[in-house]
């Protein structure tokens, strides 16, 4: 192990250090951190040496938490409060979750997602996700000696609004900044084709724990580019146990499981399946709560039997994914299995059966999405190096739109649109006089608002008096690059601007988000300060930095007032940085940011008509 | 302050303004100006440039997106010309053309109530001919005659076949269920 270096007092860490950044892999079975080390990325082990952190955390009475192997010894002990595979609950209310089979949690619907009841009280799915992601944050700030700048963590490329929006909570709730939230299959694309110099066309075949994706991507020089997207959030590998656990239900009569016995199936039923890859046949002792000891035995052809309808399942968004993108199943090159699910002999199978060919496996199917993000992580934190300038262009998955009369959809946002993307389109009024007018955000593909997910409600008001069919209200829904929706609406006949921003009602508000982060930090208040001071100055730093970066290059484009005022600013927030008020710290960062829009919008466009003239050049110079 | 976004789409993407459009061309541009633009470029910059990068990628996808489909290019540049393409007002159609658009909407049906893939796919190949051919008049109107009347129209009966192409899609999907 290398000495720790400490720099000299006073003395502030060179401006181009590297900055420290990881991929996380937020999984619904097991999650994991990797980081890019000297050119290549790395999964980073815990002091044990194990990649792989289970999912899965156990509250106590006390409030004390145990997230990963612990967690996952007591499940069948401590059912009701040992939270497992909690990613199938993010953005969901309780009627989603009454369709994943029998469950040993006390599920409270709560404003925008369930609840459930612990024995430290009710916990959201963002909280329990928030727990994992601070252990792999911990873990990562001590195998890389020093704080994270910040994490690309991955979520399904086939999640929703909400359960985006709830990912991105949990990771600013486990204190990590959110470089950007990345597609799963597109993260292994990333490792998969800078690993392997390709070029082409290929499908990403992901099957994790309780999600699919299919995602059709072109590879060329630098370019990673999503062509479509699809697949099911709530079909995955935890499905497969769900459906050998029945079967062993209906077949020993094991009436009425109780929580514990439920898990204890569960359990038993994943062994057999992984056996069952590499064995024709598995089985497994069990001794349930009531005393009763049972073999519990499976042959690979009856799992398959069992199971042909769940691989059945993804075929269907396959089919949407490569029409979508207009392409045959020929047309693809290679297909990459990722996800711990698909080393499933019968999936294979099927998966060669679709595309005619055989799929590519020679990666690590549980750590290739973990190592896609650290890559696109250490890039965007800036450590990007000479040869390293590829470009990757995603897509949303799901249409995204607005409800109309007679409970019917207009779509404004149509799926796999390449993000970010932003669309208008114009509504008026149905009565005259209609001084308010009701919005409502619906994201999926169906002609019907009740077999869409909802995503947000709100009112635009204070509409001027006219007559139905004279308003112009202007909706315009922007998708940002993490695939998340705002919604703005305003009335623009008479001038009169009525505007609303609306973020989804799903995910927590800032204030929030800040409020649980404090408290779960500490009690006292003086530390919560404390670590809100440093914080702040870290901000604080990284701005100053980037203007006066700025500033080197295109000073220029400021006028004297301009400069004087931005001097200003930046003279405003050193001192701020220098007493210790992390609100005051807060506002000048506001300020100083708001003082500069002027500047960065300015300093795009020089980019633009650089690149433009640059192409122009080149145009001439090949002809 | 909101960025300049005054310049076309084509000249956006590097590219004259008419109708034949090199397809490597357009996608070359379009990932030289994302790579100066795209929000991954920013990720660790200040909030106001994150947001000035994120209005600039939506604006060269948006072009980009225009640019790459024939019937919204064209659609495009009759705006800029100054002509607008009347395709939810416009419904005057010749006769020969709503004849065969009411051949083909029956004979989808039939397929589709058949659940025949074969019938369908092939009205599907025949749609994509007649597409293809217009898409030629369509380049001629625009770029050689500068026939914008004669452009509109071409762009309001494809735009007939690619709701029925939509139908087709429908239905095989149907099919497969």
């Amino acid at each position: 192990m290398g000495l720790l270096q400490i720099s000299e007092p006073g003395d502030s860490p060179e401006p181009h250090q590297r900055k420290l950044a990881v991929g996380i892999d937020l999984g619904t079975t097991h999650s994991l951190a990797a980081t890019v080390r000297s050119g290549a990325a790395e999964v980073i082990a815990d002091d044990e040496g194990r990649a792989l952190l289970p999912s899965i955390v156990r509250y106590f009475p006390d409030g004390r938490v145990d997230v990963g192997y612990d967690a996952r010894a007591a499940q069948a002990e401590d059912p009701a409060n040992t939270i497992v595979s909690v990613k199938r609950f993010m953005g969901r209310g309780v009627a989603d979750v009454a369709k994943y089979g029998a469950l040993p949690y006390h599920f409270k619907d709560a404003p925008g997602m369930v609840s459930i009841e612990t024995a430290a009280g009710p916990r959201s799915p963002v909280q329990v996700s928030a727990e994992i992601l601070k252990v792999l944050r911990e873990r990562s700030e001590r195998a890389l000696r020093g704080e994270l700048f910040g994490a690309v963590v991955t979520v399904p490329a086939y999640f929703d609004d909400s359960q985006r929006q709830a990912t991105k909570d949990a990771a600013k709730l486990a204190g990590l900044n959110v470089l950007r939230l990345l597609n799963e299959p597109t993260a292994a694309a990333i490792a998969y084709g800078l690993d392997h110099a390709s070029e082409g066309t290929f499908a990403i075949f992901d099957l994790g724990g309780g999600t699919f994706d299919i995602s059709i991507l072109k590879l060329t020089r630098g370019v990673f580019e999503v062509l479509s997207t699809n697949g099911d959030s709530a079909l995955g590998g935890d499905d497969f146990d769900q459906a050998v656990a029945t079967h062993w239900r209906v077949g020993h009569r094991i009436a009425d499981a109780k929580g514990g016995d439920t898990r204890r199936l569960l359990a038993a039923a994943r062994e057999v399946k992984e056996r069952l890859s590499f064995e024709e046949e598995a089985g497994v002792q069990v001794t349930l709560s009531y005393g009763q000891s049972l073999r519990l035995v499976l042959t690979r052809s009856e799992f398959e039997k069992i199971t042909a309808g769940l691989v059945q399942r993804t075929l269907a968004p396959t089919r949407k994914a490569l029409r979508d993108a207009k392409l045959e199943p020929a047309d693809i090159d290679g297909v990459v299995l990722v996800g711990g699910a698909t080393r499933m002999p019968h999936l294979q199978r099927a998966v060669e059966g679709h595309f005619g060919k055989p799929p590519l496996k020679d990666l690590d199917p549980d750590a290739v999405v973990a190592l896609g993000a650290a890559i696109q992580a250490n890039v965007l934190a800036g450590n990007r190096a000479a040869g390293d300038d590829w470009l990757l262009l995603d897509v949303i998955p799901l249409s995204l739109g607005l409800e109309t009369m007679g409970g019917l959809v207009e779509r404004v946002i149509p799926r796999n649109s390449t993000i970010p993307v932003a669309r208008a389109q114009e509504f008026t009024t149905f009565k005259d006089g209609q001084s308010a007018m009701a919005l409502h955000v619906v994201q999926g593909e169906r002609e019907l608002v009740a077999d869409n997910r909802s995503l947000a409600r709100f009112e635009l008001r204070g509409i001027p008096p006219m007559v139905a069919g004279a308003a112009r209200i202007q909706v315009t829904f922007q998708v940002d690059a993490d695939g998340l929706l705002s919604v703005s609406a305003r009335e623009a006949t008479t001038g009169v601007e009525s505007s609303i921003v609306v973020k989804p009602s799903y995910g927590l508000s800032d204030d929030e988000v800040a409020r649980m982060l404090q408290e779960s930090f500490s009690h006292a208040i003086e530390d919560r300060d404390a670590r809100a001071l440093a914080e702040q100055r870290v901000e604080a730093e990284s701005l100053l930095a980037a203007i006066r970066a700025a500033l080197d290059q295109d000073a220029d484009l400021l006028g004297e007032d301009e400069r004087a005022d931005l001097d200003r600013r930046m003279a405003g927030l050193e001192r701020a940085w220098n007493a210790t008020d992390h609100r005051a710290i807060k506002a000048a960062i506001e300020a100083l940011n708001r003082a500069s829009e002027a500047f960065a919008t300015r300093r795009m466009d020089r980019a633009v008509s650089g690149a433009l003239a640059g192409r122009r050049l080149d145009e001439v110079a090949s002809r | 302050m909101t960025p300049d976004f005054s310049r076309d789409h084509f000249e956006l993407l590097g590219l004259a303004v008419r109708f034949a459009v090199d397809a490597a061309r357009l996608e070359r541009g379009y990932r030289d100006l994302q790579s100066q633009v795209h929000p991954d470029r920013f990720a660790a910059a200040t909030e106001a440039e994150r947001r000035v990068a994120m209005q600039w990628a939506t604006r060269a996808n948006e072009a980009y997106r225009t640019l790459r489909d024939p019937i919204e290019r064209a659609r495009y540049l009759l705006q800029l010309r100054g002509y607008d393409t009347e395709e939810e007002s416009n419904t005057s159609m010749p006769a020969d053309f709503l004849m065969q658009q009411m051949e083909w909407r029956e004979a989808v049906d039939v397929a589709r109530d058949a659940g025949d893939v074969s019938e369908l796919e092939r009205l599907r190949g025949d749609i994509r001919r007649s597409r293809d051919e217009m898409l030629v008049m369509l380049e001629r109107a625009l770029d050689a005659d500068a026939n914008f009347v004669a452009g509109c129209s071409l762009v309001r009966k494809l735009r007939f076949l690619e709701k029925l192409e939509a139908e087709i899609d429908s239905a095989l999907e149907l099919t497969e269920h």
